[in-house]
């Protein structure tokens, strides 16, 4: 177990920085999101959740594919080229990491997209035991322990220090870098396991922590889908893609053109079920009503996904859609009014 | 190979009505009036069709100056419609200020078809500014430079 | 609220609404939605208090289509977008039941949470009737105390008065919260130089994630198909590209509501990256207000909208560079 003192980070990120690219919480215009670090960006490790969640770093809100050029009669297609240095996520939480694992089952799984693959190579993930939770935070429900994230390096708050374990090769790798600016502490073990009881203190308290999932898998799939409840819940849904644009498992994605007069980029961006043109086929659109898109979202989430991949939702509790949706709507109160439903029963 | 150094050539989109200073470049053409080749014209039913879109593309596909041309106030060939594209741009133009888009790139002029001079004079002053304030970068598009 | 509850009953019971539209409370002390309540048993969820900041004139539009009359309740900022929706046509004012509700500023969680104030247990103070001027937040990380003005929407800081446009009647009493001019703002950025507003608005757009929740929310914005989702056009592009479309679309998208906006907030206040999308809107106001003449959208359904309207004398677009 390492240590280093909070004061020493900024000499720590621009060690990390030398060799390879660095994202982390940077505050920009008032708002703290994943960014590139420089030396004038104000990092903030002290808000528990950036806007957007990860994802970006690995699946960025929108990427080129390639890019088709016309110079006279002659045509050149340039694909655009996969990741190829390496780079560190620092700050990620337990719930984002969880994110990771729920996209890694779509992106790299037959047929592998190469461009996600390339960039989960290349990335080292240092993340961040919560601190403090918070009140919209649920991850415990999807299994998620918030005191012991699943990175390459897990770091520890704890006082003025901050406590660093490499749990993988490429943690240890990374480690071996910033070796220099850790302190090896025989009493670290002690501080971090406080610091974990402390969490899950806390998060014992926390008002969503005992949110159930009886019922929400493969099996129920048409009870779920044929269920009236939907016409009552999805009514204050404004059809906007706050809620899958911040959400870390979120990865339905659009193919689009961008015509530049003498080329054409291909690229991709992040698409939301809630918008109408949601994968619209030449035939039209398969979900006509607002209710039917809403519900895909949810029935994505906690049905068909388990029923594809084992069990594993495809939520993992963050609570972002909790704190963003501008009518306050979000994926606890959809389970919750299933609940209650099956109680008046 | 030594690089060169680019010279400016700035890439003007006119959006002129056809009825007057569409009407009013021909005659300026006609008249042997010069106006530099940095101007393209697009031709429009009325200065009122110009949708703040327009020329908000226009910017982004990599123009570096946009101005628009109509009939004078009261001689709309649809009666009203340059009185609207006047209050229109008014305000977009306000905006693109408001943004940090230096105003001299944009402009509004009222050329009839009989000011073939005045056309040409526009053209030429509008040219001259936009070579002053240099490209346009801050409503551009970088795919589009590439 | 429960004067409110009682007369929504009185409706429902009276057959004079088929429905009530207003807010559920949430499962967190500050994340009410908007609802309908269609029987006297569900209306024991109704709640209205500080949290209550969404518009629910838009939604008007969907029940104007429903049969029977709505109830709906419309704080005073609201009823000026229910106005401007009537006057475009776009609601049935037979098909509404408006009662007016007062409103002593809305409250905006994301504010307070700016403040440092995390893990909400409980909030006192955020009830219509209370009167006092703080706010008690129990948190899990100990008690904190705000005042109530700290804690407000910035549109509630330059209010537009406490008087409804629109009603059939008025429950509850409003208080005066304007307490900063509304063109502040607006006029701060025009002083800036063009390198400063242009760094402005460059960091405040890159933060956009193009999600349209300004749109979906904006009750100006009530095109049936909008441009920016039309596959036929260029403009649905999606990208989160800061260098443009982001302009793009905050721009033309203030342009479509310049003359109809009415300054509800709502853009701002649904923002997930709290970027000041009113100060687009407001802008066109100011300088509609000081070309045009005074002009409030929403305040009265008559009146010809300052972008459907001209002068022979109208100022000419050079004015833009001359002005102060």
């Amino acid at each position: 177990m390492y240590k280093i003192a909070k004061e020493n980070l900024s000499a720590l990120f621009q060690l990390i920085a030398d060799n390879q690219e660095l994202y982390l919480p940077v505050k920009t215009a008032g708002q703290t999101n994943f960014g590139a670090w420089s030396k004038d960006a104000e990092v903030d490790l002290d808000t528990l959740k950036t806007v957007k969640s990860a994802k970006d770093a690995f699946f960025p809100q929108s990427e080129g594919l390639y890019t088709v050029r016309k110079e006279g009669k002659k045509m050149s297609v340039e694909p655009e080229s996969l990741k190829e240095q390496d780079f560190v996520v620092f700050g990620m939480k337990a719930c984002d990491v969880k994110g990771l694992e729920v996209l890694d089952k779509v992106f790299l799984s037959d047929p592998v997209d190469t461009f996600y693959a390339a960039r989960r190579d290349h990335g080292t993930i240092v993340a961040l035991a919560c601190h403090e939770p918070e009140e919209t935070c649920f991850c415990k429900v999807f299994g998620v322990d918030a005191a012991s994230p699943a990175s390459d390096v897990a770091v520890w708050t704890a006082g003025e220090e901050l406590y660093w374990k490499a749990l993988t090769e490429k943690g240890e790798a990374l480690t071996e870098t910033v070796k220099e600016l850790l302190t090896d502490d025989a009493d670290g073990e002690a501080k971090v396991e406080a610091e974990k009881e402390n969490i899950h203190k806390i998060v014992e308290k926390l008002p969503y922590m005992n949110l159930s999932l009886e019922g929400w898998n493969g099996d129920a799939l048409s009870e779920k889908f044929d269920s009236p409840i939907w016409e009552e819940l999805y009514k204050p849904c404004l059809a906007c893609g706050t809620c899958t644009f911040v959400c870390p498992t979120c990865q339905c994605y659009d193919i689009k053109d961008y015509t530049a007069g003498n080329s054409v980029s291909r690229y991709r961006c992040w698409d939301s079920c809630m918008y109408s043109d949601f994968t619209m086929m030449a035939h039209g659109n398969n979900r006509t009503s607002q209710m039917q898109r809403f519900r895909q979202r949810f029935m994505h989430k906690l049905v068909y996904y388990p029923a594809n991949n084992d069990g594993m939702y495809s939520c993992v509790g963050c609570g972002r859609c909790v704190e963003k949706c501008p009518q306050a709507l979000n994926i606890v109160k959809v389970v919750k009014a299933f609940q209650n439903q099956g109680g008046e029963k | 190979m030594p690089l060169e150094k680019k010279e400016f050539k700035p890439k003007i989109v006119a959006f002129c009505c056809n009825w007057c200073s569409y009407a009013g470049a021909d005659l300026a053409g006609s008249s042997r009036l010069t106006y530099p080749a940095d101007v393209k014209i697009i031709r429009v039913p009325c200065s009122c069709r110009v949708n703040p879109m327009f020329i908000l593309r226009a910017f982004e596909k990599g123009a570096d100056g946009v101005i628009m041309c109509g009939c004078h106030p009261g001689d709309c060939h649809y009666s009203t419609g340059n009185y609207y594209a006047r209050r229109r741009m008014t305000l977009l133009f306000s905006m693109l200020d408001y943004i940090g888009v230096e105003n001299g790139r944009t402009r509004v002029e009222w050329v009839s078809a009989a000011e073939g001079v005045k056309f040409s004079d526009t053209m030429n002053s509008f040219v001259e500014k936009i070579y002053s304030l240099g490209e346009n970068v801050r409503l551009g598009d970088l795919r589009c430079k590439s | 609220m429960q004067e409110l509850i009682n007369r929504a009953k009185e409706l429902l019971a009276d057959g004079t609404v088929a429905r009530v539209l207003g807010w559920k409370a949430g499962d967190l002390p500050y994340n009410p939605e908007p609802a309908y309540f269609e029987t006297e048993d569900e209306l024991k969820d109704f709640v209205y208090n500080g949290f209550c900041g969404a518009n629910l004139s838009k939604y008007m539009i969907e029940a104007s289509k429903l049969e029977g009359k709505t109830m709906v309740c419309l704080k005073p900022c609201d009823t000026y977008s229910f106005n401007q929706l009537l006057k475009e046509h776009r609601v049935d004012r037979e098909k509404a039941y408006i009662v007016g509700v007062g409103c002593k500023g809305k409250l905006d969680i994301e504010r307070i949470k700016k403040q440092g104030i995390k893990g909400i247990e409980s909030i006192e103070g955020a009830e219509i009737t209370d009167g006092a001027d703080t706010l008690k937040i129990r948190t899990i990380y100990g008690e904190k105390t705000l005042a109530y003005g700290d804690a407000m929407l910035e549109r509630c800081h330059v209010c537009k008065g406490k008087d409804h446009m629109v009603f059939d009647e008025q429950i509850g009493e409003s208080k005066e919260t304007k307490d900063a001019e509304r063109f502040d703002e607006v006029a701060k950025i025009e002083a800036m130089s063009p390198e400063e507003k242009f760094a402005f608005f460059r960091s405040e757009l890159s933060k956009c994630i193009r999600c349209n929740a300004c749109r979906n929310a904006c009750p100006a914005c009530s095109c049936r198909k909008c441009v920016f989702d039309s596959n036929k056009f260029d403009s649905s592009q999606k990208a989160n590209v800061d260098s443009f479309e982001e302009k793009m679309f905050h721009i033309i998208r203030a342009f479509h509501v310049a003359g109809r906006c009415t300054d509800c907030g709502e853009c701002s206040r649904v923002c997930p990256q709290g970027i000041p999308l009113h100060l687009f809107n407001r802008k066109f106001i100011k300088d509609i207000d000081e070309l045009y003449g005074e002009y409030q959208a929403g305040a009265d359904t008559e009146s010809t909208a300052p972008l459907t309207d001209y002068t022979f004398e109208d100022a000419e677009p050079s004015i833009v560079g001359k002005r102060g």
